[in-house]
């Protein structure tokens, strides 16, 4: 580490050979976020022979193929759990996924749910684009009110998914959402979410000027980067005025998409739990009165 | 928990070499003693008691069990952790073998080595939970998308379940090909004597895995290390190879290549064949008085046990009759079928369903011999004297 300052010599390291260029557009925000994280791997100092990558269905599930290691390309929505069956056979691997909102929040959100729930050791990387980028622009379960999509030509009008929300009431270790516009926090946030010995979910806010941009006249990449700084709010900053702003700020607000780290916790990790039961059990040294035994009752007086 | 099968830990978990138990449960076993470390599962009739199994010895022996939400997502772990260098298996029934089709073929396609117990239900759709049937014997093989080879066993007596499930984990190490062990609600639910293999009769197969220089190594060709051989070598992730794991259409190196006619035509060729090169290799069967028979049953899984009891009351009364079982229902055993058809008058066909086998079997008869469908749904196993009468006939 350290010797790497400039992104050319950043992607030498990390790109695989072979599978240049990409499938993105001008413009996608796909690569920013596979940059980011090269950022936050490198500051690491991680080996990459044992980072695994995972990913579902979708533009941003095509990042690993990307990375240089390995990486398990699964079916739409799906790669959480594959992940959680390659996490269990081997924990030494830092497990990292990209996942689209679509794979993420649509066919894949009862995975999301319950990998949260569990806190399984693993760093979910969702990149939000508010639409089903790689099928040509239908409705996402995170298209906004009003959105245009190919399948919602009239204008959206299912409330949006907010799964950052979703992963804090579910008590995942970390959570984090961020826009692509600003490179410090997403890194300082990959990384934190690398290191958290539990389940991490960062979303990142990413445009996709070709299916969602255009239909929604954010097509030029300028727009849609100042829609994000427009459009979003820092949960600090949320919080204040909720305190002290006025109604008109408060309502101003409330539209606004919060950013920021919404949870940072120390929780017990599944497989880590997993690993203590199997410790327990070897050698037969548990029966059930055992257990019972050794829990004295403390009465206090 | 990275795994190493410790064979005297195992024998210690599962207890007496001679048990009265439940096929599901020697499925457990023989998951088990076959070395598997990760089972991820779904509850559901009548193949919860696989998942129990696991949940209870797994962890004993230092594997992991995990209870998914559901099928999809048993399977999608069960392919994870097989990447991840373990023996893996799940179980379900035929709502969640439905659901579990397109990690089947995920698995198919990316040559994923793993273990499906299918303990067989009726359907369509939730069908009769608690009883067996032998429903899914077609979806086994045609199920998911696409063109690919099964394998799948089928087991008819509670050892066989143990059998024929270390049996799979062996097809599925040395094939790199998910393995069904289709055994069903009549089956799954009988408890029988078993008796459990010594250490020294048992015979383990372990995937190859990559040992290449790492600059040299292409993940989906044939082998580099063993000559003459369909199924490339396994580049466990974690060891360096850095390799890309996808459903797409890929060519040799992993990559995609989606609109490559060649790529597909030979990535489909090759998973097909490395399997059905060897068709007669993988046929298993078993024959009782097929020598100088005119009349055969040919059966699977649960029937053969009324089957042979019709065989039986036939040769009684001096009927020349047969009986042909097939342990491994796929890939097919054409050769078999092909040379029975071609010895007798009669084949007849005990089903718990409305007629799956017997289509492959009347179409390798190809026309030699008349192709008798006996079919018996609802959730009752066949009566001897209802297959009999099948048999009286001529
Ligand atoms: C089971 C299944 N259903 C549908 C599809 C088609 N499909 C491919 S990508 C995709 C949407 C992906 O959206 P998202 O996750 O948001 O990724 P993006 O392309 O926007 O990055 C869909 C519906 C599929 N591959 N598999
Ligand atoms: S369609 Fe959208 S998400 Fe997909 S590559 Fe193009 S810009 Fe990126
Ligand atoms: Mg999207």
């Amino acid at each position: 580490m350290g010797e790497i300052k400039t992104a050319g010599e950043l992607n030498k390291k990390y790109l695989r050979e072979g599978m240049w260029p990409t499938i993105f557009c001008n413009g996608c925000g796909n690569g920013v976020v596979l940059e980011y994280t090269f950022w936050a791997l490198e500051e690491l100092g991680l080996d990459m022979d044992k980072v695994a990558f995972a990913s579902g269905i979708g533009c941003s599930s095509r990042l690993p193929g990307y990375i240089n290691a390995d990486g398990l390309h699964t079916t739409h929505g799906r790669a959480i759990a594959f992940a959680t069956g390659l996490k269990a056979a081997n924990p030494d691997l830092t497990v990292i996924i990209f996942t689209g909102d679509g794979d993420c929040a649509g066919i894949g959100g009862n995975h999301f749910i319950h990998a949260a729930r569990r806190n399984i050791d693993m760093t979910v990387i969702m990149i939000n684009n508010f639409i089903y980028g790689m099928t040509g622009g239908q409705l996402a379960p995170t298209t906004p009110i009003g959105g245009i999509a190919t399948t919602a030509p009239y204008g959206n009008i299912e409330h949006p998914f907010d799964l950052c929300v979703v992963a804090k009431a579910l008590g995942a270790s970390y959570v984090a959402r961020w826009t692509v516009s600003h490179p410090y926090q997403p890194i300082k946030s990959i990384k934190e979410g690398i290191q958290k010995k539990g389940f991490s979910y960062i979303e990142f806010l990413a445009p996709c000027p070709t299916a969602y941009g255009r239909r929604n006249k954010l097509g030029d990449i300028q727009r849609l980067w100042e829609w994000y700084d427009k459009n979003t709010i820092l949960i600090e900053d949320y919080e204040r005025i909720m305190k002290y702003g006025d109604e008109k700020e408060k309502e101003r607000a409330k539209k606004m998409i919060q950013i920021g780290v919404f949870q940072d916790v120390e929780k017990p990790e599944f497989f880590t739990e997993y690993q203590k039961l199997v410790e327990r059990l070897q050698g037969n040294t548990i029966t059930k009165t055992s257990s019972v035994k050794s829990k004295k009752m403390v009465v206090k007086k | 928990m990275k795994y190493k099968r410790d064979p005297k830990r195992i024998r210690e978990v599962l207890g007496d070499k001679i048990q009265f138990i439940l096929g599901d449960m020697a499925c457990v076993y023989g998951g088990l003693l076959a070395g598997c470390s990760f089972f991820a599962g779904y509850p559901i009739t009548p193949a919860s008691e696989v998942a129990e199994g696991m949940a209870r010895l797994l962890p004993r022996v230092g594997g992991t069990y995990i209870q998914m939400e559901d099928e999809i997502g048993s399977l999608a772990a069960v392919i994870g952790a097989s990447w991840g260098g373990a023996k893996a298996m799940t179980a379900t029934s035929g709502p969640g073998f439905s659901l579990m089709m397109e990690n089947y073929g995920y698995a198919v396609m990316t040559e994923t080595p793993c273990v499906i117990v299918n303990v067989q239900r009726t359907g369509p759709s939730t069908g009769q939970p608690t009883l067996g049937a032998q429903g899914d014997m077609m979806q086994v093989r045609w199920g998911t998308h696409g063109d690919f080879e099964a394998i799948a066993l089928a087991p008819s007596t509670v050892q066989e379940c143990m059998d024929l499930t270390i049996e799979a984990f062996n097809l599925a190490e040395k094939y790199r090909n998910p393995v069904c062990v289709m055994t069903d609600g009549e089956i799954g639910h009988l408890r029988e004597r078993i008796v459990i293999p010594d250490e020294k009769e048992l015979k383990i197969i372990n995937r190859v895995p990559a040992t290449i220089d790492k600059e040299k190594f292409i993940p989906f060709s044939n082998s580099q290390i063993q000559k003459n051989s369909k199924v490339p070598d396994f580049p466990t992730f974690g060891t360096g190879y850095h390799t890309y794991v996808t459903g797409l259409t890929h060519n040799i190196y992993g990559f995609p290549a989606t609109d490559k006619q060649k790529d597909h035509q030979e990535l489909v060729l090759r998973i097909t064949t490395k399997i059905t090169d060897d068709r007669e290799k993988l046929t298993m069967v078993e024959k009782l008085y097929i020598d100088d028979a005119k009349i055969a049953v040919v059966t699977y899984g649960a029937t053969a046990r009324p089957a042979e009891t019709a065989v039986e009351m036939a040769r009684r009364k001096g009927i020349k009759v047969g009986m042909l079982r097939l342990k491994l229902v796929w890939p097919f055993p054409i050769k078999e079928i092909q040379n029975l058809a071609s010895q007798v008058d009669k084949i007849v066909v005990p089903e718990m369903n409305l007629g799956q086998i017997v289509h492959p079997i009347r179409e390798y008869s190809e026309g030699q011999c008349e192709v008798v469908n006996v079919p018996k749904v609802g959730g009752e196993m066949h009566l001897p004297h209802e297959i009999f009468k099948y048999l009286e006939g001529k």
